[in-house]
């Protein structure tokens, strides 16, 4: 395995669980609601991920588990802010706090166990184009359906009836109504979605990354999920350009420490986040791009006047 | 963006835990008449109170979860004689303060507080609590009669994993993942990095640092990036296993942290650093019982049993023997790390032929020694 | 069978007053359970977490100190969501407060004179106000998601005090441990009363909480707050500017974390550490929220949320529950306390299938919604 083509698989490594929960943060955005919780969310998908894996003894099962816990958390979050209209920043905000606080608690007995790691899943044929082969088809499951996810998710938004649906819900729920769809099941549908894929996500990282469970191993990763969405300007595919992007600084700044350059750690550190400054300012200086794509009703509660 | 106090949101830049002064002994003469004028203050006692606060949750599996192995050593070694209790994840900062006093207010005989960033708020209490005694790990500061303070010479394992690693690098290379730049993990870079060189004079050591003592993701971040440029051994001065996984998928070998990491790597891990508070809390807590407890600095290592070396696997027969050497001359006080002829990074002599660093100088390094290819962080 | 909301025709008075208590009824109930299922007394397991710290003087003074950033960063953000601006970094802005407050006690260690301590409160409150005007700055210039740059400029500050007391500030008799100088007795806020820590911070807080909610009820600025906070089109047609908004609510709130920090360090820390915050900024957010983003409601918020913190540790101390109990029960008390507003605005009725008549009212939202741009 040469130098560049082991970089990118760990730049995709870092990358995958980010393509996860963004993804399906995506959906949930262009149904018109935000959802900050998503680090809640992948915090229990991880730790519900590792125990299944554990008491299984199937890494599969853990995926299951971890998508299961994460929609589960997103529906409790969808019962207050469309059931109950209650604000969505403050909802999402107490799922994040309620997720750590209860992923401690159910990962308490699991601590210092090695997990079993997701196997990889090598595409016959495929895996053995130079280069190319092992880096995008010599990987684990996870990261085939993240993939999957993104084009999936494309195609559902642009190209389906469903998709034109929930984007007409996101841009603006009141004519939705008028016309007659359903907001919040389709509101519902997309939360479940979104805290689906955080739970991916979740599992990535205790299945995955660092097949291990620690309290506190999401890190963060789920807030910048969400700044990625924006930076994609809520489009699929510029969200999986970001995610590989953002993986690259991070990475990288690892590489230029290694190499000797005498910049301070700190500075190194703080480069993802200035970049996504810059990239986010650059995208929302075209008007054209946030304007289009944004949805007008993000964050605004609804309740269906009969 | 996880968080120390249970709000719940900040990526964690953690925590300081450092190491400690010298050994000194004070001279107690004032505070030993005083003592004689009250009495057998230092009276025998059946039933022991020891609390300890930790700075990261106990389930990080790194250095909270070691000290609270010690706190069950001691449990288990003093059965219905000793009484324990803990907080965990306890913010540096105001919380710390509020947290010792509690502690103090509660009954504790002893209060072990177990971060660098705890010192001055436990010479705070300790002024207004005489009665109680208080020890500090990692820190300096013993301002008051009943503070005492401990640590663990890490560096003495760190030269021998790094002759190990000069012998087992067929790249003749490692990488380093570095919490941060501060004495305790300088001393430990440079301990490796001699260690290496005398096995392998050209011996080449990468440094990366993360900025954190525990994320899992990013250490393993790290470890990829160290990896994919070359290095076949890795060590850390950061807590958690990710590393060590990181390495098993590589297939290359690696050193522990901390605890035994064996399991995340049966045959990866060449052999680990172990922190084992538990022999210092039993003595500690013993003579509080006994009523001979005395301010002291204590910074010990593997010839108290305080750094354990965990099994020496993975490698040769004669790896593996001369790493027993170099641990049993330590030990013995034969041989000492830090041992001149040791120049600095930029080439200029720190230590002469022969010369011994002090603990003074040792605990405040700041600085490389030679061969090593890297920019501190000033 | 389905929930539906009815919209009531005004907010309810009776329920404004009543659905705290709900909530924390609730809370009571779902901890009661939780703590049942952990093998321990509920009744006890109550008294650690909500009595206990409120029977002892040093407690609360503790209490009050914990409170203190609290109360201060969450009035400053009222005014931000008021005015419909989403400030998420004051977590951030704490830190550069504390740093640019410490720039006289940590380079001009020397000098003692009474000027000292207004001077690094004026620069803290400046310092984190200058910090806020970024993600203001991108906002109102290139329509930039605020949400997300004052995050990641959280990030930032937290390694550049890393940086700080590292590198060019770290306490050169220090042995090179992380951390500055301890601050002289002249850059230290005195404490108010004397068996406690407690100090002027909380006097700077409650100040803080009077006059804002004095400017929120009884001054041209407040109005124009909510005008704007409630519809940007209606504000235009009232002459006020969105983009002057943007800027006020930022520099305020801002200002508001950037004093808490300086406060932070000055009164209860005395130096610059690598970390010198919880996470207050982001803890704030929900102080704002279970305060409903009213000043006066934020101080009770500020010390109910501060109870918990303490309760907690009692609760782990005493009956050896873990410090995840805490933050469950956080989460859970917010959660029920955000579902118990609903009342507020809704009658909730529970149908099978039958409709309910349509009750027209105007659209007005509280807490106001992130408005579409």
């Amino acid at each position: 395995m040469g130098f560049y083509e082991a970089v990118l698989i760990s730049v995709m490594t870092a990358a995958t669980p980010l393509v996860l929960a963004a993804i399906g943060e995506l959906v949930v955005e262009r149904s018109g609601v935000l959802n900050l919780g998503v680090e809640g969310m992948m915090i229990m998908g991880a730790v519900c991920a590792f125990a299944g894996a554990q008491i299984s003894g199937s890494p599969f099962i853990g995926v299951l588990c971890g998508m299961i816990a994460g929609g589960a958390f997103s529906l409790l979050f969808g019962f207050l802010t469309l059931t109950l209209v209650a604000n969505q920043v403050a909802t999402g905000l107490a799922l994040t706090i309620l997720g750590l606080g209860l992923s401690g608690m159910i990962g308490e007995s699991f601590i210092g166990l090695p997990g079993v790691r997701l196997p990889v899943l090598d595409i016959p044929f495929l895996s053995d184009i130079p280069v190319i082969g092992r880096i995008v088809f010599g990987q684990d499951l996870l990261f085939y359906a993240s993939i999957g996810l993104v084009i999936g998710v494309a195609w559902f938004l642009f190209r389906t009836r469903a998709g034109l649906r929930l984007r007409a819900i996101g841009d603006n729920h009141g004519s939705a109504h008028a016309l007659g769809v359903s907001v919040i099941r389709v509101r519902y549908l997309a939360v479940l979605f979104g805290g689906v894929c955080s739970g991916l996500a979740g599992a990535h990282l205790s299945l995955v990354y660092t097949p291990q469970w620690v309290e506190n191993m999401s890190a963060g990763r789920g807030w910048i999920a969400l700044a990625l969405v924006v930076f994609a300007s809520w489009r699929p595919l510029r969200l999986l350009a970001g995610a590989y992007l953002f993986g690259a600084v991070s990475i990288g700044g690892l590489h230029a420490q290694a190499l000797g350059v005498g910049i301070p750690s700190q500075f190194v550190s703080m480069l993802p986040y200035l970049a996504t400054i810059v990239v986010l300012v650059l995208i929302s200086m075209d008007r054209r791009l946030t304007l289009i794509n944004r949805p007008a009703s993000l964050g605004q509660p609804f309740v269906p006047e009969r | 963006m996880s968080q120390k106090d249970g709000s719940g949101f900040q990526f964690n830049l953690q925590t300081t835990k450092g190491n400690n002064m010298k050994k000194t002994l004070l001279a107690l003469a004032a505070s030993a008449s005083a003592i004689m004028l009250a009495g057998p203050a230092a009276a025998q006692m059946d039933q022991v109170k020891a609390c300890f606060i930790y700075v990261g949750p106990v389930g990080d599996f790194g250095w909270s979860y070691q000290h609270d192995q010690g706190r069950l050593f001691a449990e288990e070694h003093f059965g219905d004689r000793l009484e324990t209790a803990f907080l965990e994840s306890v913010p540096e900062g105001a919380d710390a303060e509020r947290a010792i006093e509690r502690f103090a207010r509660s009954g504790c005989n002893i209060i072990f507080t177990t971060s660098f960033g705890y010192m001055d708020a436990t010479n705070a209490v300790a002024a207004r609590y005489p009665d109680i005694k208080f020890e500090h790990a990692t820190g300096y500061k013993r301002d008051h009669p009943n503070v005492a303070t401990y640590d663990s010479r890490f560096y003495q394992g760190r030269y021998i994993i790094g002759q190990i690693a000069a012998e087992m690098s067929e790249t003749g290379s490692a990488g380093y993942i570095g919490s941060f730049p501060i004495p305790e993990v300088v001393q430990g870079i440079n301990a490796f990095m001699l260690g290496a060189q005398s096995i392998n004079p050209d011996f080449e050591l990468k440094v990366v640092w993360v900025n954190t003592w525990f994320d899992p993701g990013r250490e393993a971040d790290a470890a990829r990036a160290l990896i994919d440029q070359g290095v076949d051994i890795l060590t850390q001065h950061t807590d958690s296993t990710g590393p060590m996984q990181v390495a098993a998928e590589r297939g290359i070998f690696a050193f522990g942290q901390a605890s035994d990491m064996i399991e995340f790597g049966p045959e990866t891990q060449l052999t680990s650093i172990i922190d084992d508070w538990g022999p210092y809390y039993v003595e500690r807590i013993e003579a509080v019982m006994d009523g001979t407890w005395e301010q002291q600095a204590t910074w010990d290592g593997l010839a108290e049993g305080h750094v354990v070396m965990a099994e020496y696997a993975n490698m040769p027969d004669d790896v593996k023997a001369q790493a027993e050497a170099t641990e049993e001359s330590i030990r013995s006080g034969a041989f000492h790390p830090f041992t001149g002829p040791i120049n600095k990074q930029d080439g200029t002599e720190w230590l002469a032929e022969g010369a011994v660093a002090d603990d003074a100088a040792l605990s405040s390094m700041n600085f490389y020694v030679e061969g090593i290819d890297d920019q501190l962080p000033q | 069978m389905r929930i539906e909301l009815e919209k009531r025709p005004e907010r309810s008075k009776l329920f404004s007053i009543l659905s705290p208590f709900i909530a924390l009824g609730l809370t009571l109930i779902v901890g009661a359970v939780l703590f049942l299922a952990l093998g321990k007394n509920p009744a006890e397991a109550m008294f650690y977490f909500f009595i206990d710290p409120l029977l002892v003087g040093w407690s609360l003074h503790e209490l009050a100190i914990k409170a203190t950033p609290l109360i201060l960063i969450a009035v400053g953000l009222s005014v931000c969501f008021r005015s419909n601006n989403w400030n998420i970094g004051a977590e951030g802005q704490f830190v550069m407060g504390a740093i640019a407050g410490s720039i006289i006690p940590v380079m001009f260690h020397g000098w003692e004179s009474p000027l000292v301590l207004p001077l690094m409160m004026i620069s803290g409150a400046i310092g984190g106000a200058l910090y806020a005007t970024i993600p203001a700055l991108l906002k109102a210039r290139f329509n930039t998601n605020e949400i997300l740059t004052s995050l990641m400029l959280v990030y930032v500050a937290q390694l550049f005090l890393d940086w700080l007391v590292r590198g060019p500030w770290r306490n050169p008799e220090g042995f090179n441990f992380p951390e500055t100088r301890n601050f002289n007795a002249s850059a230290i806020l005195p404490e108010i009363l004397d068996g406690g820590r407690a100090h002027w911070g909380l006097i700077f807080a409650i100040v803080a909480a009077l006059a804002t909610w004095f400017m929120m009820r009884s001054t041209l600025k407040g109005f124009e707050i909510s005008v704007l906070g409630q519809s940007a089109r209606a504000g235009r047609f009232a002459g006020f500017s969105a983009t002057k908004m943007v800027f006020f609510a930022f520099l305020f709130s801002g200002a508001m974390a950037g004093l808490a920090g300086i406060a932070e360090v000055s009164g209860a820390i005395g130096q610059l550490r690598p970390v010198i915050s919880p996470g207050y900024g982001f803890t704030a957010i929900i102080v704002a929220f279970l305060g409903r983003l009213n000043p006066l409601g934020i101080v009770a918020a500020g010390l109910v949320l501060a109870l918990t913190y303490l309760g907690g540790e009692a609760a782990q101390i005493s009956i050896g529950v873990s410090d995840k109990v805490a933050r469950l029960f956080q989460g859970a008390l917010l959660f029920f306390v955000l579902a118990c507003d609903t009342l507020i605005h809704y009658r909730i009725r529970l149908r099978s299938t039958a409709k309910v008549a349509n009750v027209a009212a105007a659209p007005v939202q509280s807490p106001a919604p992130v408005e579409a741009r």
